[in-house]
């Protein structure tokens, strides 16, 4: 994150020294204020006797990081939809606009040698996690310079400390024996529900008997969060991640965001909502257009200096987007790598037994 | 002209799918029907002629089902017979069994069967098994279907053909239909069935039309179970194939009769009982056989097919041994290249034949 912040105070300056109208905007920013406290929803709490606090610093550091973050999720996820339609992206893809400040304000409020493991809609994650843009979209189109080298796909992205992506889901009983097992054994385990209001095409109240989901934890404590206001996440985050690692055990957090985009892209995400409803959380509830109105409302930042941040952000994701579409596939030799780990080199049968693939660590 | 007030005096529903096709009037109509509308309309024929039977999975009644394959029947049927269900197979699967149990004919849908595996021991366990527990008190009548084997893109945990883990266990029957016919004759022979019928549908073929012959468009055409179908004739080799790769090895035998070699193709719309019969009778006048299917090959169908044939009397037909085509032993990668690679295509089906033969 800080690699980015740089480039973006660099680009400033280089442009600054080409005497563009950055100029102004670098002039200006030392008129920024360094800092704005800010005022967060209260969540709401469960077996707990406090929450996290309901105000909070935003540095102007962190508010140009988190908007960037988010842009660039933002933008990477379109220019997903956009590759899909133009079949480069193929299979399933699911996409998280709309829950931007899920991702980027869990990453703000824990360490990258924490450990998450999530479901299919994971590109964000796998940005926040340290995936670039360029890995992540050269993945989605199925070439080596993927971030799993154009073999796992959408839903299968892996990085330190990050255990994908991952397709199957389904498991309201295996849920309920990970709450069981990590209270028992007082396992330093979030728990965190996306609650986007829909599990595909069917909405909350038709297939949870409760749709409190920070209570279904049952003896485990748990959170409701205001999962698009990025400093919500970021605080609750800090909270929960507190909570653990205090020894206290497991707790829970419930985000309530929304995803603009249908379950995949086989769903056009009408049928079982309205665009209304979609249209009024774009335009009520955008978690970068909150944090953007935050900065520009404390001082922490401009509208010119945001604008450079989405120009460049664009150039970014084009980029990534060039190499996701020029890049070879993985060569065809190599459909059997990857099989065992730690093991000597052994053949692999193909579609028939004349045909042998070596299978190498 | 009987044929066609036969199609007239089916439910709406089922004619306005069909009224769109154009059809003869003057020789007994073949209507042309995907093998989605086909699985559509034998579970919609099968719903109205007995009210114990419902279908519950997700997404399947006000969705229209994942991949419509249930499209208009819960406007038909209602909250009652057509439910819809959480993300939750194990439990959705668990109480299909006991509404089996206790006297109703569930149709449990599993989205892709690579889902059924979060419910499989509802499948083995509970289903497949009781019959024979209870020595005969306990029959479990109930269908679970839905989307086997690879897709397009979907990669490694959407992509398992299981018809070899299915086909394992004692209890179960396993149909696996390719064409129109197939699917529509074995959805509702599951449906009648007494017993736990896993039905291995194919994502790929949903959108592919057929010609349904005339007996098939009778409300009472079913497809026995555990009888296989010869699509081709053929004399000089046995290609063995269920699902999709049917349509391969026509493909296939297609290519290599302008070569002189004739293939006979056998359809095996079931994998347990499978007709071993009718392979075995078939080996026996061509002397060479291939099998082909879509899943990994260690320990699979084609697997159980060659070990039975040496068993049997058809071994001392063969001219060459028997041989396997088959998907790779990977997990499914994404990558396009790598995925083409890793599914049996018609000129792996043609090679296996060339070198069986050894021409």
């Amino acid at each position: 994150m800080r690699k980015m912040l740089a480039a973006v105070v660099s680009h400033v300056f280089s442009r600054a020294s080409q005497k563009k109208p950055a100029l102004r905007g670098l002039l200006a920013s030392q008129n920024f204020s360094n800092d704005a406290p800010c005022h967060i929803k209260k969540c709401d709490l469960y077996r707990l006797e406090e929450g996290p606090p309901t105000t909070t610093v935003l540095t102007r550091e962190e508010a140009l990081k988190y908007y960037r973050a988010m842009q660039v999720i933002r933008r990477m996820e379109l220019k997903s939809d956009q590759m899909y339609k133009q079949k480069f992206i193929r299979g399933f893809c699911h996409l998280c606009d709309g829950q931007e400040a899920c991702c980027v304000g869990l990453e703000a409020g824990i360490n990258p040698t924490d450990h998450i493991i999530t479901s299919y809609r994971a590109h964000g994650l796998c940005y926040t996690r340290g995936l670039s843009v360029k890995s992540i979209l050269a993945e989605l189109t199925g070439r080596k310079g993927g971030c799993a080298k154009g073999k796992g796909g959408s839903m299968h992205m892996y990085g330190k400390n990050f255990y994908g992506g991952n397709g199957i889901v389904g498991a309201q009983g295996q849920v309920a024996e990970a709450y069981n097992l990590s209270a028992l054994w007082k396992l330093p385990c979030v728990f965190i529900c996306e609650n986007n209001r829909y599990g595909m095409g069917t909405a909350t109240e038709r297939a949870a008997a409760s749709t409190e989901y920070h209570k279904r934890g049952n003896f485990i404590p748990g959170l409701r969060v205001n999962g698009m206001d990025i400093l919500c996440v970021r605080e609750a985050t800090k909270f929960a991640a507190h909570y653990c690692r205090s020894g206290k055990g497991p707790i829970l957090m419930e985000l309530q965001t929304y995803r603009y985009h249908g379950h995949s892209m086989s769903d056009p995400g009408i049928s079982y909502r309205s665009r209304e409803e979609v249209q009024n959380m774009r335009s009520k509830s955008d978690p970068i257009m909150l944090l953007r109105e935050r900065m520009i409302n404390n001082n922490l930042s401009n509208v010119e200096e945001l604008k450079e941040i989405d120009a460049d952000v664009k150039k970014e994701v084009e980029e990534a987007a060039q190499f996701a579409t020029s890049d070879p596939e993985p060569p065809l030799e190599e459909l059997a790598y990857h099989l065992f780990y730690h093991s000597p080199p052994f053949g692999v049968r193909g579609t028939n037994k004349w045909i042998t693939y070596k299978s190498v660590s | 002209m009987a044929t066609l007030a036969g199609v007239l005096r089916g439910p709406w529903r089922q004619v306005s799918g069909l009224v769109k096709r154009r059809f003869h009037r003057s020789a007994p109509a073949a209507l042309q029907l995907t093998v989605r509308e086909a699985i559509n309309q034998g579970m919609d024929e099968e719903l109205e002629r007995d009210e114990k039977v419902f279908l519950l999975g997700e997404e399947v009644a006000q969705y229209d089902g994942a991949y419509k394959v249930s499209r208009g029947l819960w406007k038909k049927y209602g909250d009652k017979r057509i439910i819809d269900t959480p993300i939750s197979e194990m439990g959705f699967a668990g109480i299909a069994v006991g509404a089996a149990m206790a006297g109703l004919r569930p149709i449990c849908e599993f989205m892709t069967f690579n889902f059924s595996m979060q419910a499989i021991d509802q499948v083995i366990n509970s289903a497949a098994k009781t019959y024979y527990m209870s020595a005969g008190l306990q029959p479990v009548p109930i269908v679970f279907r839905g989307p086997n084997g690879a897709s397009a893109g979907v990669a490694a945990q959407h992509s398992q053909c299981f018809a070899a883990w299915y086909g394992h266990c004692p209890g179960l029957k396993v149909v696996s239909p390719w064409n129109s016919e197939d699917a529509k004759g074995l959805i509702k022979s599951a449906i009648r069935d007494d017993n736990p019928v896993v039905m291995l549908e194919n994502e790929l073929m949903y959108g592919v039309a057929f010609e349904l012959p005339t007996e098939a468009q009778s409300k009472d055409f079913l497809i026995p179970i555990g009888k296989a179908k010869i699509e081709r004739q053929g004399t000089h080799i046995t290609v063995v194939a269920h699902s999709r790769p049917v349509g391969h090895c026509l493909e296939a035998a297609a290519v290599l009769s302008k070569e002189g070699i004739e293939c006979e193709v056998i359809n095996l719309r079931t994998i347990r009982p499978m007709d071993i019969e009718a392979i075995e009778a078939s080996v026996m006048k061509t002397n060479h056989l291939v099998t082909v299917e879509g899943g990994w090959p260690q320990f699979g169908v084609g697997a159980e097919i060659c070990a039975r044939i040496m068993e049997g009397p058809a071994f001392n037909f063969l001219d060459a041994p028997a041989v396997r085509v088959t998907g790779a032993d990977v997990p499914m990668p994404y990558a396009k290249i790598l995925e083409d690679n890793s599914i049996p295509q018609v000129k792996d089906i043609i090679f296996a034949v060339k070198k069986t033969l050894n021409v």
